[in-house]
């Protein structure tokens, strides 16, 4: 054996022992993908409208107030669509003083569209407007990550999706109570409170008597349900609230799942120091009314103002202990700039993944024996070599797998069935090329070389163009499409080297031991 | 084994036109039956809609769960899978998109199930795909799959010819033409595996064309002076014993995932089986056909062009070679040597 020779049985043998150590224990070190774990996928949209018109909306607002804080009187002044500012009715004579005040408040982010005979348009600007959209995503993305984190999923994605942008992918590998976990996600968690001026009542109607039908500006109508202490059928009752709130979820420091004096789960909650002032000043100045505590715009309790509060308070409703605790949760990570919708949920059950699992095993094994018994009978000795290659090529597929992390999926799995049909490939185009040569009547190892070096090249071509479809299916494919890839380009590669190398090897091993004058192939 | 240990010679070229009739009918079968059924089946992640996967306690019949839903409309059920218990519901829509009403339509047949007594049952899977989700799909399948055959395309035709590549390409048409005919036609709907599947039979399909190409490639080199159409002839006669065992082989690892793979890898393995055959068969007569068929075109126009620039100048005389048979291509050095000259 030559000094070359054997430095290229170890190489191979480094490799083999390499691929074997990162992929062991198989278990542990190979990523399973959700349809072989069972799991969630979620495609979520950031409704990103709702962020930029909250922001028309308190550019409005505090317009209206610098408005009227220098007495000019407009008719109205409203968000009309989530990047739309309209102002009607400005009088003649004080149009130069509006027109100011509106450059000064409005012009960083807005433009004039059109304004006469006292009517303002003011309309977004568009970098202002995209800046806004992806700002609303990248919170909600963080949003999201926080609460999921919280959930305690190993191993969760939560990854911006799709070239639109306002797509968010989650998935939770091993979940399998998509309800709770959709609840959580998009659980806005809009958190106000509100001073209660009139109610509750039992129609908006009623609320309006008082006031011949029409409703403050400054107020607005929401809705709560009736508590249940008496025991008696949950009913939808109305409250007039102040518009503007007290206290937002922006001004929590924390919260958490607790008991309250019924002994029933709630949330108690603390302020910080900006918060924790307000919030003193509005209860010492409102002792003796209710104060509604706002969950997304709906009212969970409106206990009455019993003195001054300043960092604490609590909500509590008609929770069940893990309804507390997951609000406080979603609490805790802060509100969703956005509401969210679903795009798209997939769950797989952990059984059917497991069942999977074992079926591409039994077809991995069955495929693989196929092959071997083929070769081996068909080309006898040198059979060996090929199906020494083959497994070699998996062991590599597997290592590597492990080593990058990479996921392993259903599709994956057959991915790996191909790889074992692309090492029979070349292995049977080297093979036929070698019987071909010795049909000419060369000699054994003459035969054997001859055969390597004219089928290098089509082993190369054929493994360039394949990878170049493989490089399209990552590009196209979500989740198992792209794990399919991955396993099909890394089978590749590694069946370059067990194909041109490994297996060429042996053959050298083979023949150098002995003047050979046949070839068992 | 004695198994083609000889040298084949069978007559594919002549006989090409043969295959062209049974892919055409295949193909036209295919197309009809779409046509019939008002289009592709397309599964859940291109069309949209609910797809779920229930686990009874007991086997239980399809017809029975059918009886239970006739509350609810444009429901497919399937009995799924091989534990007689296992069912499959499939709608058309998964709500639009508002909140949570994407998941309205799983929601009314479990419930309708429930209240119809047939409850001992388990959702093991549940998939949700709204029409938004369902288009982007489509789209990003049909990208990859036009972005593939550019690449190939571009890489076949610099590493070969360019008629080899437009062979290859057509003969992925052809591949792709009739999986989908025989999906259609075995009832397979499409789903994001499957073509993921044909994807992959894209790869295999070039693959295979190489092969053969590569042979022509080499045999240009010594065997210049024979007809084009016999040294194609002859090439794949000579990549023919490694055609059939690699197919076949690969074919053999594929029906395994077929047969033990499950239910969820049906459609994917079916494709699979479909492309390995005819991935191999478009190799033979497709790739090979196109090929010939622009060689020729090329070869008479040129001839042509060459016969009316004889009378006019002595060098395109030696350049464009008219005393050559009109059927015998240059082999791919000596033509770059012209192009390069001219």
């Amino acid at each position: 054996m030559t000094k070359n020779l054997q430095w290229k049985l170890l190489a191979i043998i480094a490799v083999a022992g390499l691929a074997a150590l990162s992929v062991y224990p198989p278990e542990e070190r190979i990523r399973l993908g959700l349809d072989l774990e069972g799991g969630v996928h979620m495609v979520l949209r950031v409704q990103t409208d709702d962020a930029l018109q909250l922001e028309t909306e308190t550019a409005a607002e505090q317009l209206g107030e610098q408005l009227s804080l220098q007495g000019i009187e407009v008719t109205s002044i409203v968000a009309v669509d989530p990047t739309t500012i309209r102002i009607e009715g400005v009088p003649d004579e004080r149009d130069a003083e509006f027109r100011q005040m509106a450059e000064d408040q409005l012009s960083l982010s807005y433009d004039r569209e059109s304004g006469a005979g006292g009517s303002y348009t003011y309309r977004m600007r568009l970098p202002v407007e995209s800046s806004l959209r992806d700002e609303s995503v990248r919170q909600a993305l963080q949003t999201i990550e926080r609460r999921v984190n919280e959930l305690g999923v190993a191993e969760p994605i939560v990854a911006p999706y799709s070239v639109g942008g306002d797509q968010i992918l989650v998935q939770l590998p091993g979940v399998s109570d998509v309800a709770r976990a959709k609840e959580i996600i998009r659980s806005t968690a809009l958190l106000e409170l509100k001073l209660v001026e009139d109610g509750p009542a039992m129609s908006e109607e009623l609320l309006l008597q008082t006031r011949n039908g029409v409703l403050p500006p400054d107020m607005e109508i929401v809705t709560g349900t009736s508590e249940l202490l008496s025991g008696g059928v949950p009913e939808t009752v109305y409250y007039m609230v102040r518009r503007v709130a007290a206290v937002t979820g922006r001004d929590l420091r924390n919260a958490r799942p607790t008991l309250d004096e019924f002994n029933q789960p709630a949330v108690s909650f603390s302020l910080n120091r900006e918060g924790a002032r307000k919030f003193g000043e509005i209860t010492s100045q409102n002792i003796g009314r209710s104060l509604a505590v706002l969950l997304d715009g709906r009212v969970e309790t409106a206990p009455t103002i019993e003195g001054r509060i300043t960092d604490e308070g609590q909500i509590s409703g008609t929770f069940t202990q893990q309804e507390a605790a997951d609000l406080g949760l979603v609490l805790r990570s802060g509100a969703l700039p956005a509401s969210l919708t679903y795009l798209e949920e997939r769950t797989i059950g952990p059984q059917l993944g497991a069942d999977s699992i074992r079926a591409g095993f039994i077809a991995s094994v069955s495929g693989m024996i196929v092959v071997a018994i083929f070769m081996l009978v068909y080309y006898r000795l040198s059979g060996v070599n090929a199906v020494v290659a083959i497994a070699m090529n998996l062991l590599i597929l597997m290592g590597f797998m492990a080593y990058l992390g990479a996921v392993l999926t259903l599709p994956g799995i057959a991915g790996l069935i191909l790889t074992i049909g692309i090492g029979v490939d070349s292995n049977v185009l080297i093979f036929e090329r070698i019987k071909e040569e010795l049909r000419a009547q060369k000699a054994v190892k003459a035969a054997v070389n001859a055969g390597f070096d004219r089928v290098f090249l089509t082993i190369l071509d054929t493994h360039i163009a394949s990878l170049i479809s493989a490089a399209f299916l990552f590009q196209f494919g979500s989740g198992p499409i792209r794990g399919f890839a991955t396993t099909l380009a890394i089978g590749l590669i590694s069946n370059v080297f067990t194909a041109l190398f490994v297996s060429r090897t042996l053959f050298e091993a083979t023949l150098s031991r002995r003047r050979a004058a046949t070839l068992s192939i | 084994m004695p198994f083609l240990s000889k040298q084949p010679d069978f007559d594919f070229i002549g006989n090409r036109w043969y295959a062209v009739a049974v892919s055409l009918v295949i193909v036209v079968a295919g197309m009809a039956m779409a046509v019939a059924r008002g289009g592709l089946p397309l599964g859940i992640d291109f069309s949209g809609g609910t797809l779920m996967v229930l686990e009874f306690e007991q086997p239980i019949t399809e017809d029975s769960v059918r009886d239970a839903l006739t509350a609810v409309d444009e429901k497919v059920v399937q009995q799924y899978g091989d534990s007689g218990a296992g069912i499959l519901i499939r709608l058309p829509q998964a709500g639009p998109e508002e909140g949570t009403s994407l998941e309205q339509g799983a929601e009314q047949v479990i419930a309708t199930l429930e209240a119809s007594g047939l409850d001992g049952f388990e959702v093991v899977s549940r998939e949700l795909v709204g029409p938004v989700i369902g288009e982007e799909l489509q789209q990003r399948g049909v990208s990859a799959f036009v972005f593939a055959m550019a690449g190939i395309l571009i890489y076949v035709g610099l590493r070969f010819r360019f008629s080899f590549g437009v062979g290859a390409i057509v003969a992925v048409a052809h591949d792709i033409l009739v999986t989908l005919a025989l999906l259609t036609i075995f009832g397979y709907e499409l789903s994001l595996n499957v073509v993921a599947a044909m994807l992959t039979i894209t790869g295999y399909s070039v693959n295979d064309s190489i092969v053969v190409f590569d042979r022509v490639r080499e045999n240009l080199r010594s065997m210049r002076r024979d007809e084009f159409e016999r040294l194609v002839n002859t090439s794949i006669n000579q990549t023919l014993a490694r055609t059939i065992i690699t197919s076949g082989t690969t074919s053999f690892a594929v029906l395994a995932l077929f047969v033990f793979g499950g239910e969820v890898l049906r459609g994917f393995s079916f494709t699979m089986l479909v492309g390995v055959i005819t991935g191999t068969y478009s190799t033979i007569f497709i790739a090979t056909s196109t090929a010939i068929a622009i060689t020729q075109g090329r070869a008479r126009w040129r001839s042509q062009a060459a016969s009316e620039h004889v009378s006019a100048s002595g060098r395109s005389q030696r350049s464009a070679g008219p005393s050559r048979s009109p059927r015998a291509p240059r082999s791919p050095r000596s033509k770059g040597r012209k192009a390069r000259a001219s």
